[in-house]
């Protein structure tokens, strides 16, 4: 149905012209579902575009031939274009609320998609958008063909933004990381909702993804992606359980899963041996009874409803819960940006909960409790140099100047795995893994004891996050910090983390050592969570040890 | 999209060679700075280089058109128009800068406080700003003018008062969407003070978006001078200024004496011009994401 030939993709740039897609070709039969995995750069998002031709301005396809039943995507009019996107080819893209027209109602945006082909007349199209609704098992569509974006949650704009790309009934659906930045709950129901409608209408379709175990989940077959070519294709669970090249089975050993460790996510050849380490007894952070309560429009915002959890000496704690489960409050209040409103934060017998935020900057405790951020680009000044990031705690806190300053940057630099000439760049720079090395360096400049992870790797393709983790696990050996791990992800919290605590709606519903919660959870939205990861296929493990096993036997 | 990751960035250049990349690649920034250059010199040097005294009246040379020794002719009072429009340029200049120098720091100053507070603090402030910007501005500075007396530095508070409420809504919007972003957390995580955190790690980042309007202003603010002295407020003849030339010019452009009136308008329009396409080259040389 859809043949791609020797696609080139280049785009003109301050520097030249840059190939992003280096002659690719790909066949997609009626009915299938073909999965493209790559990491950050690697073209596959430049691929849907190209054949859908709403390139970038600079972009523009340098060689091959796109043929989609027939016809020449590559040679067709605009006109002829307009017709095929949403009618023939329709496209999901990552992040749904940016897809939805923030001042339409959503049953309005449907309508305009489709009276655009001719799909309804005036009379019609709203009973047309609310059966569109409806497909996607929105309740109570009625009422929702009212709602603006900003009122539904971000799975329902996904849901949204999957009616309007079905409501044409195209043959063929292009999702570009359609579930990137939904909790991981939203993201199985949405793509088992989106699998269903595939199969119910029989469509083909396109998923692009970095998630390695999404795709083989989903995909009858994966192309994966580096630098602008496809390296491996084949049947995805072909491809999962037996990689033949190389950077594929670096993707998939990177990928978190149960049963690994976090030194067994790097490549064979790349694993430095482990640090003994164990952590103490001796309890750091006692936190009791901590509550946070906003004042909201419609009376108050309960964000965090009493919770009592402890943090050893050299022990992480994985804090795990999907959004707005209050994890992101918890770790401000901890790390004393947001003043609680009720309960004890005692470190080392302190109460901090006692020192306003506002005075904490100037406390002699700043330094022991320390944050790496989110999102590194975010969390990086764009107008400061990484040496600059890293040396600003140094100046203000440990009051270091010049040359000392300069050797414990550089020392920082080291520790963390940034090569020492990278310190003078700006953020935009560096790439995503070296930003996150800044962020971490910066973190841990004055030996904080009490490290907050607030999902360190979220950003990252999961070659960079599993060298992260590792830097992470080796520097708490290193250096006795103790960590509390905020995630979503609890396969990720499960290869750091001794304990895990898991909430939601602002109270903790489990807790325990991590082994236990994974293997054994106890309270049903554990279950939901450890379920909706997605299962890729069973690996067979291609060990010199196995193999002599399966001979033996 | 999934972007590249930068592989080879060129090492870090100085200032310098970054202005030799930006104005290298947009020609009319080139332009513009050219320009701006000539202005900056004329304003400099123009009163030691002009050919006559701009204030030396003869009136056996009146009203003559451009020539040889008055390229630009010569007024009613037989004054070069050449050396007064020079001469002009540095009292222009002098207002337009001064005036947008004190709207940008008062401007920031109280925009930044409203973006980073918020609160009532900020409401409070927006209805000010609200209230100038009700006003049609050029009547707004006249009244300022009349009421505060007819000299020059009160067209320089004038002007300054009318522009603050662009500069405090522009640093407002810059400073809130990065209040909560994560370098500005991690400065306080630094032992920063709000307001170090402020004037040292979010206002600079509003800085790009400032440049462009301090460009657009400076042309603006030049116009808003010399239109106060067309209507006989703020500069006084026979002080060469462009506002008040295209004024008395302008009585004798009926009579076929369109020089006179011509060249300072002529010249004023192009600070103006300048000044606008001057705002983008700025922008450029302030963002350090433009040092690729």
């Amino acid at each position: 149905m859809l043949s791609i030939k020797d696609l080139a993709v280049g785009f003109r740039t301050r520097r030249g012209e840059v190939q992003a897609v280096r002659g690719i070709s790909l066949e997609l039969a009626k009915g299938e579902t073909l999965g493209i995995v790559g990491e950050s750069g690697s073209g596959k998002s430049v691929t849907s575009f190209a054949l859908m031709r709403i390139l970038d301005a600079g972009g523009s396809i340098t060689a091959g031939e796109v043929t989609y039943s027939g016809i020449d995507l590559r040679r067709a009019s605009e006109k002829d274009m307009r017709t095929i996107r949403g009618r023939e080819i329709s496209m999901i893209f990552q992040n749904p609320r940016a897809a939805l027209n923030p001042i339409r109602k959503v049953g309005h945006q449907i309508e305009d998609v489709l009276r655009q082909h001719a799909r309804a007349t005036r009379g019609d199209a709203r009973e047309k958008a609310i059966q569109a609704l409806r497909d996607v098992r929105i309740n109570n569509p009625e009422a929702r063909y009212h709602a603006y974006p900003f009122e539904l949650s971000g799975g329902m704009c996904q849901r949204i933004v999957i009616a309007l790309a079905l409501a044409c009934d195209p043959r063929l659906l292009i999702a570009d990381e359609p579930t990137t930045g939904l909790d991981i709950t939203t993201q199985k129901a949405v793509m088992d909702l989106s699998q269903e409608l595939i199969r119910e209408r029989g469509m083909a379709s396109i998923l692009i993804t970095h998630d390695l175990g999404l795709a083989a989940q989903y995909c009858d077959r994966l192309a994966v992606m580096k630098d602008g070519e496809i390296v491996e294709t084949g049947p995805a669970e072909a491809v999962f359980a037996n990689p033949q090249h190389d950077y594929t089975r670096r993707l998939v050993e990177a990928t978190p899963r149960p049963d690994a460790s976090v030194r067994s996510l790097l490549p064979a050849d790349r694993r430095p041996p482990e640090i003994d380490y164990t952590p103490s007894d001796q309890p750091l952070l006692e936190v009791r009874d901590l509550r946070k309560t906003y004042a909201g429009k419609a009376g108050p915002v309960h964000a965090v409803k009493g919770i009592s959890f402890t943090v050893n000496q050299g022990q992480s704690v994985g804090l795990v819960g999907e959004s707005g489960c209050g994890k992101s409050t918890t770790s401000s209040m901890l790390v004393r940006l947001l003043d609680p409103t009720e309960g004890q934060i005692l470190y080392q017998g302190n109460d901090l909960a006692q020192i306003p935020a506002e005075q904490f900057g100037k406390h002699p405790l700043r330094g022991d409790i320390q944050m790496v951020f989110q999102d590194a680009t975010d969390s990086l000044n764009p107008r400061h140099s990484a040496g600059d990031c890293i040396a600003e705690p140094l100046r203000r806190l440990a009051g270091l100047r010049g040359k000392a300053l300069r050797e414990r940057v550089e020392e920082l630099a080291e520790l963390t795995g940034l090569p020492a000439n990278l310190l003078s760049r700006f953020p935009h720079q560096l790439s995503g893994g070296q930003k996150a090395r800044v962020g971490i360096a910066r973190a841990i400049a004055l030996d904080p004891k009490f490290l907050i992870l607030d999902e360190p790797t979220a950003a990252l393709d999961v070659s960079i996050q599993a060298v992260i983790l590792n830097l992470l696990a080796d520097l708490r050996a290193r250096l006795g910090m103790s960590y509390l791990f905020v995630s979503h992800d609890l396969n990720v919290v499960r290869l750091l983390c001794d304990e895990v605590i898991v909430m939601q709606d602002g109270v903790i519903v489990e807790a325990g050592p991590a082994e236990q919660v994974m293997s054994a959870p106890q309270h049903p939205y554990t279950r939901a969570l450890l379920s909706a990861a997605p299962r890729p296929p069973e690996r067979v493990l291609v060990t010199p040890t196995l193999r002599e096993v399966q001979s033996a036997l | 999209m999934t972007t590249a990751t930068p592989t080879s960035v060129p090492t870090q250049g100085g200032l310098w060679a970054h202005l030799v990349y930006v104005l290298r690649d947009n020609p009319v920034t080139l332009l513009s700075f050219g320009l701006f250059a000539f202005f900056i010199g004329s304003a400099v040097l123009g009163p030691y280089l002009v050919p006559y005294d701009p204030l030396a009246t003869n009136s056996a040379i009146a009203l003559q058109p451009p020539n040889f020794s008055h390229w630009f002719g010569t007024d009613n009072l037989g004054r070069d128009v050449f050396s007064r429009v020079i001469v002009a340029t540095r009292l222009d200049l002098s207002i337009s800068i001064a005036a947008v120098a004190l709207s940008f720091v008062i401007g920031s100053v109280l925009g930044a406080i409203a973006g980073y507070w918020g609160g009532w603090l900020d409401a409070v402030l927006n209805r000010v700003f609200d209230t100038i910007m009700a006003f049609p501005l050029f009547v707004l500075a006249m009244g300022i003018v009349a009421a505060l007396g007819n000299t020059i530095e009160n067209i320089v508070y004038a002007t300054a008062i009318i522009n603050i409420p662009f500069y405090a809504r522009l640093v407002r919007a810059e400073v809130n969407i990065r209040r909560e972003s994560g370098f500005a957390l991690a400065a306080r995580l630094s032992g920063n003070s709000h307001w170090r955190v402020l004037a040292f790690h979010i206002f600079p980042n509003a800085l790009p978006p400032m440049m462009v309007q301090v460009s657009l202003n400076l042309g603006w603010a030049i116009l808003n001078a010399a239109g106060l002295s067309f209507i006989g407020l703020g500069v006084r003849p026979p002080e060469p200024e462009w506002g008040i030339m295209v004024a008395q010019g302008a009585d004798f452009v009926v009579s076929g004496h369109w020089w006179v009136a011509l060249f300072p308008g002529l010249w004023l329009m192009l600070a103006v011009f300048t000044f606008n396409l001057m705002g983008d080259g700025l922008r450029d040389i302030v963002d350090p994401r433009r040092r690729t």
